[in-house]
């Protein structure tokens, strides 16, 4: 979600090693969409949150008291370079995602499924297939919506500690094990002879300052940076580890979520948001990527996946799936840990709750001082979660098209289309609004025609070397 | 770019049905429903093209509405450069890119007869769609800005022209040089429909330093005048 005002965590991806109570986004990007819901729902609310503040939620701030004229021009204004602002991270994400999928082939391979996705889809007839498909989805779906519930009844109970705690260690399995995986296949791939101990001094400095940036300070650009690899490479293991029909059927029923639990009264992101706005507090930064970063301390976002991987851990034999966005709105974003992680992070740790309570409690802590929202500093927030669920969709579709590269482009044609049209509705609207739903709509619908109609045709005009 | 995909999405949703409801046995017959699909996703092509204008019309005057100024602060030639350059971007980049990608791998061009210009006429053809996509857009804007339809029936024409000279590939020399023709004049018309002309040429070439032809009111300096 982006949120102009900030006031809910929201938390994508986030570190699951923080307990929010606020629900916070379970893997799914809902956080981020809330969390551009939430600026704009500040702004209504009055809240202090600045609007399109990529702040943490920390700072509230006042609402500048403006006419709506003005409000709505410098909105328009700023409006246009938001959306860039916007482009750039979720082309980057989506091109190195893109550029793993074509070029290491371990992602591609099929090595098993996640707990959360317990049926498999290389059955004997369709039916079946199809009805474990729907099996899958449905579990994951649940497990996502039992946590982002779990989150918000935490933060609503204020266990801050235990969301904190959760993040970091979410983030501590992602910034380390993840990348060593990813590590260790790119050096496969290109038949590069490493040695442990240098792979082990790379990755320890990377580990070590993706934390301090992302969990504390640092220069905004890092921090950006940190966030999209992070979020590029929870989009990678979902891509290898969901099978085919279940991962577009997740995808499909993640954005009706996202689209429900922001927007209905008693959804749990909305409830979360509404929550930290009365409590005055900010959203888990760590899970949101935020345009311009005012704020000094990230709080861990909560990673519904994180999450629900914690309570995944637990029974193996399950496989929800990790994107379950169990806190709807700690849940929507799991922070970018898959349920793999989730499931190793179990494994090792035993099961760890990152709710949305316990971000909640994170979140309020008493913060630092916040710098005063200067309009022209104004940025806008989009969870990590919708980072990476764009990024699924088009990995999926290099990976698995017929058609492709075109196929590839249209997708990503249409998510950055759908992402302006939330934005524009953002600024129409000015309160928290789901990011999945138009986005990843146009890019379903885009994938499948594209692959089906536009990939014969263009096929054979190139073979007969016409062009339209 | 988006209005471009979907025109194209249609034009094959209409091409596939017309292909799943015929014989597909029939050689000719599916060549001539290929054509028709090509010839259909010109013009729906260029539908989308005006839709795109109208709604870049509106949102013109939405910006003008709320600009400091009263003007917007793109001009509409400026929409019309950019709608053209992305229609040609995305227009060159879906026929081109899984050409380039298979042109990596091991292979042998034209090994069962085709030609073996087959990369190089392709870049060519390519280039060139986007470039007259360019025009196309700059011209088009600019016909419907100021109603003139002949221009519009023009520009629509020229490109079901070059889209049927592609027809007659691999016969090079009959479809690559005139399209490049069209291309040439296409980019003057574009030229003169945005406002150049010999002496802006001239003007550049020179690197002459435009002399500031602005003159300060001093009077609007002064200080009130005290009663």
């Amino acid at each position: 979600m982006t949120e102009l005002s900030a006031h809910l965590p929201q938390f994508q991806h986030g570190q699951l090693t923080e307990n929010f109570p606020d629900n916070h986004l379970s893997n799914t990007n809902d956080n981020s969409e809330r969390r551009r819901h939430d600026n704009s729902e500040r702004r209504r609310n009055d809240n202090p949150e600045s609007e399109t503040n990529g702040q943490p939620q920390n700072n509230i701030q006042q609402v500048v008291e403006q006419d709506e004229e003005d409000d709505e021009e410098l909105t328009l204004k700023y409006g246009a370079k938001h959306v860039i602002m916007l482009f750039v991270p979720v082309t980057l994400c989506m091109v190195v995602v893109v550029a793993t999928i074509k070029s290491v082939s371990f992602y591609t391979r099929k090595d098993g499924q996640l707990i959360y996705t317990p049926f498999t889809e290389e059955t004997e007839t369709v039916g079946q297939r199809a009805l474990n498909s729907i099996l899958n989805a449905a579990i994951m779906i649940s497990v996502i919506i039992v946590m982002t519930i779990l989150l918000v009844v935490l933060y609503k109970y204020r266990c801050y500690k235990v969301i904190h705690g959760w993040l970091i260690i979410s983030s501590l399995l992602l910034l380390f094990f993840f990348s060593f995986i990813y590590l260790g296949e790119v050096f496969k791939t290109y038949n590069v002879a490493m040695d442990y101990i240098t792979v082990a001094l790379m990755i320890w400095n990377f580990g070590v300052v993706g934390m301090i940036c992302i969990h504390w300070k640092g220069p905004l650009r890092l921090q950006q940076a940190y966030l999209i690899m992070i979020s590029a490479l929870m989009a990678l293991v979902f891509i290898k580890y969901l099978p085919e029909w279940t991962a577009w059927l997740i995808l499909a029923v993640i954005s009706v979520y996202d689209l429900v639990a922001v927007l209905c009264p008693k959804g749990p992101l909305r409830m979360l948001v509404e929550t930290a706005q009365e409590r005055n507090e900010t959203l888990f930064p760590a899970l949101i990527y935020s345009s311009t970063m005012i704020w000094l301390v990230n709080m861990a976002e909560e990673d519904p996946e994180a999450q629900r991987k914690a309570s995944k851990n637990s029974t193996y034999d399950k496989q929800a799936p990790a994107n379950q966005t169990q806190n709807e709105d700690a849940e929507a974003d799991d922070g970018g840990f898959s349920q793999e992680w989730q499931q190793q992070r179990d494994n090792r740790i035993g099961p760890i709750e990152s709710t949305p309570e316990s971000r909640a409690a994170v979140q309020a802590l008493p913060s630092n001082s916040q710098t005063s929202e200067d309009p022209e500093e104004r940025g806008v927030k989009l969870g990590l979660g919708d980072f990476i669920f764009y990024s699924v969709l088009v990995g999926k579709a290099s990976a698995t098209a017929s058609g492709d590269w075109n196929t590839t482009l249209a997708c990503f044609v249409a998510i950055l289309i759908g992402l302006c049209l939330t934005l524009l509705l953002l600024a129409i609207f000015k309160k928290a609004l789901p990011a999945l739903p138009i986005s990843i709509t146009f890019g379903l619908v885009f994938y499948f025609a594209t692959d089906n109609l536009v990939q014969p045709f263009m096929d054979q005009l190139a073979f007969h070397q016409f062009y339209i | 770019a988006f209005f471009w995909l979907v025109s194209l999405l249609l034009a094959s949703l209409i091409w596939f049905i017309s292909v799943h409801l015929s014989d597909r046995e029939d050689a000719k017959l599916q060549y001539g429903l290929l054509v028709f699909g090509a010839a259909v996703s010109v013009l729906l092509q260029e539908a989308f093209r005006f839709a795109y204008f109208k709604l870049l019309k509106k949102a013109d005057e939405g910006l003008a509405t709320i600009s400091e100024d009263g003007r917007s602060p793109i001009s509409l030639r400026q929409m019309a450069y950019v709608s053209g350059l992305s229609f040609g971007i995305i227009s060159g980049v879906f026929s081109v890119i899984n050409i380039l990608a298979d042109s990596i791998g091991p292979g042998i061009v034209g090994i069962h007869g085709d030609s073996p210009y087959y990369f190089i006429t392709s870049a060519f053809l390519t280039m060139a769609l986007v470039l007259l996509h360019t025009f196309w857009g700059v011209i088009f804007f600019d016909a419907c800005e100021k109603r003139r339809y002949w221009c519009l029936g023009l520009v629509v024409a020229s490109h079901l022209l070059t889209s049927g000279l592609t027809f007659l590939n691999p016969w090079y020399e009959a479809s690559l040089v005139p399209i490049f023709i069209i291309t040439l004049c296409m980019g003057l018309w574009a030229f003169f429909t945005a406002g150049g002309s010999f002496r802006n040429i001239l003007k550049c070439l020179s690197c002459k330093q435009e002399d500031d032809s602005r003159v300060m009111m001093y009077s609007a300096l002064q200080v009130p005048f005290e009663d």
